[in-house]
């Protein structure tokens, strides 16, 4: 609400005046009121009070009045309301509700209404300054990275470098813990990834796509060739005559096939920021146009969602427990950290840069020991030492339950909370001592499983209930890829949270974690992170409704599809027709049971893909099926908007040039995810929020995924609801606007700056520890707003999120949905992985392959592009020219097929072949090969699909087989494969046969 | 007065990259007139990570030594060097100048580092200078630096006496001191790198039941003199760094009140991993 109203008359008048005086003082306005010739109208209903406005060659002329035919005309229903709507930044619920209750309109092309009520807001934003300058002649900007923020130096519209944010004076200094008589501070700066501090290099690649191309033999109207996709060039195109195209058959889906034919998806992860990222705009643009939804699993967290969730809840984190204040926690209290296929020194917390890198050095300085427990003796494991354990891979929950055995036997587990707050204990017990099957899960038994001899389980289980333990299990410490993306990560993780149960969670020094999540930083500071759904208007696929609908409101957007597609299914629902699946869906525990299929009733089966990028088949299962797919007559049109020309871009018929987040504007927070990692910023060591600045302008053509969606819209007469008549920088100053950033300092020091350092809770305020409070039997008093009131079994904010309120080793949810699944039954058992030692398959294939998250991209980020990270050897090796994707293998193993350090070798299974350099290693016992999944570059040496990669996409190789029958989810790490050396004959014959078929 | 000197602590880097990164960041498509012309984007590592492993699975170490220009105070690479193409500054850094060095592809086998890196596009040899033109224009650490995590990098600017004393404190060394070259790149815990170690398990059958032996006293013995003891840890196991590759004949003398003393005797090669030593009952 303006405090002083302006009549209307004079406000438009006052604006006819300020688009003249800013055209005049700034030439970028100026050129911008030069791109268009038409006339506008503003009026109202009445016709009482009206201007118009004619752009002509860059002149404004205006007059008051009716025009006698204007190109556009914008409505409001009162002089009244107009002198409110048209009052710069006053209410955006005011405009929200006048457009949705039709006192609020526009009339003409939807093109020119854009353009106009963009211009308007430009009026206002052009005297806007942002950046500093710095003593060299560049000028500071600020951007935001999947890897964390970046200053961003600019010469003559050029990147000159990028590196972390350092902190001055005026910023807010860190927090100190105090433990064992020592003080600890982190650093006062962000840190960076590496895939991030390789970015100019990336921006500026030769692979950036920088027109709009079409495959070279792809003729909407005449001959589509689809079974060239992967194979053809591709011509360069106009944006008209490409947005033209993808609009046509935009309609032409609709029109001739009905709701559904339009399949649309992105990646997991995008460039960094709240209103470019998917969930934001494109999840906005796919709901305005109707689609068939792809229904993500869970891929980070399988075990953790599908199975350790039963026991306690959480499914709002996905399985993931609370982590305020661990870090404290676990630096005052632990004496020993078990790292469980946790490799957080490589996978960096996913968005946290290398912010608990400092953390974990202290580890050593308290004096707390470390064990390692991963086949691959990884990075964390090697730089921060203690015992390692290398199980057989998949074969962890032998190991855990053994574990457990030896605290039942000897009596040294916590029987009090164990008796108070769990329920079923009993059960597990007789079945690990073996009453139910006649095996006891002894340590001699995990023995023939793991390889992992019985007197060192047996030492480890003694060790653990003797000294207070944080199990640190995945990349975050509770959750997050390894195990628990394998054929057994459902049990893994399961038995993992009853061993944490045992010893009793949430006691001083026993949790969860590993100096990953939990610092002191005030969470109480609202600022939205990017699940929130920026402008996506999505209350039903983002975590919109939550908070950011009310602070920032926004036009709604719904799908009016009901179709869903597994995203591990896509190949199937394309080749076969038909597929099913089993929801991500963190609202309720029960949802994950709810089985759907494709087609959906009533649905047309999908004829036209609309994809975002080109990850596919780097980090897809059985991925060759993703290729098959993309030359299927089936689909009959496929666009892509990427960034680079790589992966299954070069599948699409369209591309269409996204620019990075360089290039355009955005607003967020460092590693601020919100959604179901909410609080993820307590990985970081300073909370910053972050004013993305347009760095640069976009390279080439390529245009910002925001205007690319607006120009796509207009084309459907939709632009003006997409953008609700506005810039990305006016999205960008109301989400400021909508956050408690607002508060503590203004618009133009923060778009200057920007950036703001929230300062940390003071030492006397900060939060409990996480399950303090049910350790000790009292109300939640932890800043988590889940569960759900309505998931209470008793009075609220008593208990956890279980029917009993209690830890369940015999899960109650697993009992009501299936009490005979004996792959999921309601206590956890042991099963051997579907895919692994003893199996049919291991006689061809006798070497288990592990593929985690890659250590120097993020996803296909980074990797590939003549990306410096390329001339990392332990990315990629440079062989006769080319770089080629890494295998890990046992030196013994090797020796064995004759295979010498750097050599070239062929990874193999009946899903495919990928060749790879290897690297000969003693960190993997023998048996198993260890590669990164997640290669950016496709490079089939014959046919696409049915020949061997040397792109390094590994996951051709996975199972395409869900962890189990009754969930969705991938089981990567459980891979047979073979390893042979690449003779350079095949090699030959191979890039002959590859080069014949691209004539 | 104040020179620059960089110390890197091996145990502390872990192959991140960063400092190479950063590195490519600074010099890939910008020229320093004076101090560096433009890095290409593939096919140079100015900072370089080299890694070994010692040990067999499960007791494996694994070692990262960053190796680039070392900034030597009696550079062989500027006795190679013709037109003043190299400079050594006041403030110890060395420059190989991009306006004087085209064409002299000598510099690269000059340097026993390895360290010099040949642009064939711009017929320039190239290393890292040190983010000369950072420092001169106020800086006060490098990029690699900056970006370090576990802070295994370290930019110093101190007085050569400070560094020595440094140097001694800290037991830094340098790569290949024998050259004399003097570098004034400086390693923490090269043992890591260096150095091999011997390491063993010890168990014993108790109660019927192959137990890890924590608690037992291991010495090591060479030409019959102790030159280390250590405790076997709870999972029974004990490891001897710092020994020199191929140094010979050790014994092992491992004694536990409840068991039988016993010997082992090892000839070190590269690094030994003894496996498990079962102790007989006393």
């Amino acid at each position: 609400m303006s405090l002083v109203k302006i009549p209307f008359p004079m406000l438009l008048y006052g604006m006819y005046r300020m688009l003249r005086r800013q055209a005049r003082k700034y030439p970028a306005f100026a050129k911008r009121l030069a791109e268009r010739n038409l006339s506008a109208q503003i009026r109202t209903f009445d016709g009482g009070v009206g201007r118009w406005f004619r752009f002509r060659d860059g002149a404004v002329e205006s007059a008051g009045g009716l025009h006698p035919n204007p190109d556009i005309t914008v409505s409001v229903a009162t002089a009244e309301l107009g002198s409110e709507l048209f009052t710069p930044w006053t209410n955006q619920l005011d405009r929200i509700e006048a457009m949705k209750n039709f006192q609020f309109t526009a009339s003409g092309s939807d093109e020119l209404v854009v353009w106009f009520t963009q211009t308007m807001a430009m009026m206002q934003t052009a005297s806007w300054d942002y950046g500093i300058d710095m003593p060299d002649g560049t000028r500071r900007y600020v951007t935001n990275t999947n890897g964390g923020p970046l200053f961003t130096y600019v010469k003559d519209g050029k990147v000159v470098r990028i590196t972390p944010l350092v902190f001055g004076e005026g910023d807010a200094k860190p927090w100190t813990i105090r433990a064992r008589g020592k003080s600890f501070t982190p650093p006062h700066r962000t840190s960076a990834a590496v895939h991030t501090l390789c970015t100019k290099a990336t921006l500026y690649s030769k692979d950036r796509l920088l027109y709009p191309m079409r495959r070279v033999d792809f003729d909407v109207k005449g001959d589509r060739n689809v079974r060239n996709r992967g194979i053809s060039g591709y011509v360069r195109l106009s944006w008209d005559e490409a947005l033209d195209t993808v609009a046509a058959e935009i309609k032409r889906m609709k029109t001739r096939h009905g709701q559904g034919a339009i399949l649309a998806s992105h990646g997991s992860h995008h460039m960094w920021g709240n209103l470019g990222y998917y969930l934001s705009g494109a999840f906005r643009f796919f709901n305005t146009i109707g689609y068939t939804r792809v229904v993500h699993n869970p891929d980070s967290w399988e075990g953790w969602y599908w199975g350790a969730m039963h026991h306690y809840g959480y499914r709002m984190r996905l399985g993931q427990t609370e982590t305020y204040s661990l870090v404290e926690d676990l630096m005052k209290e632990a004496e020993m950290v078990v790292f469980w296929s946790a490799d957080p020194e490589t996978t960096s917390g996913s968005y946290s840069a290398q912010e608990g890198t400092p953390r974990r050095q202290w580890l050593a300085e308290l004096g707390i020991e470390m064990v390692h427990i991963d086949p691959y003796l990884n990075h964390t494991a090697a730089l921060l030492g203690g015992k390692w354990f290398a199980p057989r891979p998949g074969s962890d929950t032998a190991m855990a339950m053994a574990i457990a055995w030896v605290w039942i036997t000897e009596g040294t587990y916590d029987r009090k909370f164990v008796a108070e707050r769990t329920l079923g204990f009993d059960l597990w017990r007789d079945y690990l001592l073996g009453k139910e099957d006649g095996v006891p899960k002894t340590p001699e038994w995990q023995e023939a499983e793991t390889g992992v001899p019985a007197k060192d389980v047996r030492a480890l289980a003694r060790r653990w209930a003797s000294r207070k333990t944080y199990l640190g299990a995945g990349g975050w410490g509770n959750g997050h890829g390894g195990a628990c993306r394998s054929a057994t990560g459902i049990q893994w993780a399961r038995t993992l949270s009853c061993l944490i149960a045992m010893q009793g969670i949430g006691k001083a020094g026993v949790n969860f974690g590993h100096l990953q999540w939990g610092t002191p930083i005030d969470v109480r500071f609202y600022f939205p992170g990017y699940s929130d759904g920026g402008l996506s208007g999505d209350v039903e696929n983002t975590a919109l409704a939550l908070g950011l609908y009310q602070r920032m409101p926004q036009l709604p957007s719904f799908n009016p599809s009901r179709q869903k597609v597994p995203r591990l299914r896509i190949p199937e629902a394309i080749l076969e027709g038909r597929t099913e699946g089993y929801p991500w869906d963190g609202k309720t525990i029960e949802g994950q049971f709810q089985k759907f299929t494709y087609p959906s009733p009533g649905h047309s089966p999908v004829h036209m893909y609309y994809k975002y990028g080109g990850a596919s088949i780097g980090t897809m299962n059985d991925s060759n099926r993703y290729v098959r797919a993309y030359r299927s007559e089936n689909l009959e049109f496929v666009v892509n908007q990427s960034i680079w020309f790589e992966g299954e871009a070069k599948f699409a018929d369209i591309i269409l040039p996204a620019c990075t987040q360089f290039e355009r504007w955005d607003i967020s927070e460092f590693g601020g995810t919100g959604g179901y990692a909410l609080h993820a910023q307590t990985q970081m060591n300073n909370r910053v929020i972050v004013l993305q600045h347009k760095c640069i302008e976009p390279l080439g053509e390529s245009k910002s995924d925001f205007q690319i969606f607006v120009e796509l819209a207009s084309r459907l007469g939709l632009g003006a609801y997409f953008s609700e008549g506005q810039t990305e920088l006016d999205w960008v100053k109301r989400m400021f606007d909508s956050s408690d950033v607002s508060k503590r300092i203004s618009w133009k020091d923060f778009l200057k700056k920007g950036y703001y350092v929230v300062p940390p809770l003071a030492e006397d305020r900060r939060d409990p520890p996480s399950l303090r409070w049910f350790y000790e039997g009292r109300n939640k008093d932890v800043p988590e707003p889940h569960p759900l009131p309505g998931d209470y079994g008793e009075e609220y904010g008593h208990g956890l999120q279980t029917q009993s309120g209690k830890f369940e080793f015999e899960c109650q949810s697993l009992k009501r949905f299936d009490p005979d699944d004996p792959e999921r039954p309601p206590i956890v058992k042991y099963l051997r992985s579907w895919e692994g030692p003893g199996t049919d398959l291991a006689e061809r294939f006798p070497l288990q392959l592990i593929s985690p998250h890659s250590r120097f991209s993020y996803h296909t980020l980074s990797d590939g592009k003549q990306s410096p990270v390329n001339d990392i050897e332990e990315h990629r090796v440079l062989v006769d020219g080319y770089y080629y994707w890494v295998l890990r293998i046992n030196a013994e193993d090797a020796a064995a097929r004759g295979i010498r350090q750097h050599e070239l070798v062929k990874v193999f299974n009946e899903r495919g072949a990928v060749i790879c350099a290897a690297h000969l290693t003693q960190r993997l016992p023998r048996g198993a090969v260890h590669a990164y999944e997640s290669s950016a570059c496709y490079d089939p040496l014959g046919e696409p699909g049915e020949s061997p990669d040397r792109g390094g996409c590994i996951n051709q190789l996975t199972p395409k087989r869900s962890i189990a029958a009754k969930v969705s989810a991938t089981a990567a790490n459980s891979c047979l494969v073979q390893v042979e050396p690449w003779k350079p004959s095949t090699k030959a014959a191979a890039v002959a046969a590859r080069e014949t078929a691209a004539v | 007065m104040k020179k620059w000197n960089l110390v890197i602590d091996v145990a502390k880097c872990f192959n991140c990259n960063a400092c190479a990164m950063a590195c490519h960041d600074e010099y890939n498509g910008n020229s320093f007139p004076g101090y560096a012309a433009e890095k290409p984007n593939l096919g140079h590592r100015w900072i370089e990570i080299r890694q070994r492993e010692r040990g067999v699975c499960p007791v494996v170490e694994v070692a990262y030594l960053p190796v680039t220009c070392n900034h030597c105070d009696d550079p062989p690479c500027m006795k190679a060097a013709r037109d003043g193409a190299i400079q050594k500054r006041a403030d110890g850094i060395v420059i190989i100048v991009p306006e004087k060095a085209k064409g002299q592809k000598q510099l690269v086998d000059a340097c026993p580092y390895g360290a010099i890196w040949w642009n064939e596009e711009l017929q320039l040899p190239q290393a890292w200078p040190f983010d000369a033109h950072l420092l001169d224009a106020g800086w006060t650490e490098t990029r690699g630096s900056q970006v370090c995590s576990t802070g295994a990098w370290r930019t110093l600017h101190v007085e050569d006496e400070e560094m020595q004393r440094i140097a001694r404190e800290d037991k830094l060394e340098v790569r290949a001191p024998q050259l004399g070259t003097r570098p004034r790149v400086y390693y923490k815990n090269m043992d890591r790198w260096a150095k091999e170690f011997i390491a063993g398990s010890v168990e014993a059958a108790i109660g019927g039941v192959t137990e890890c032996v924590e608690g037992a006293r291991i010495t090591l013995e060479k030409d019959g003199k102790a030159l280390a003891e250590a405790l076997s840890d709870p999972y029974g196991d004990f490891r001897f760094g710092g020994l020199e590759q191929g140094s010979g004949a050790y014994t092992l003398r491992i004694s536990e009140p409840r068991f039988a003393s016993k010997a082992v005797n090892v000839t070190l090669g590269a690094t030994a991993v003894l496996g498990a030593i079962a102790l007989q009952p006393a």
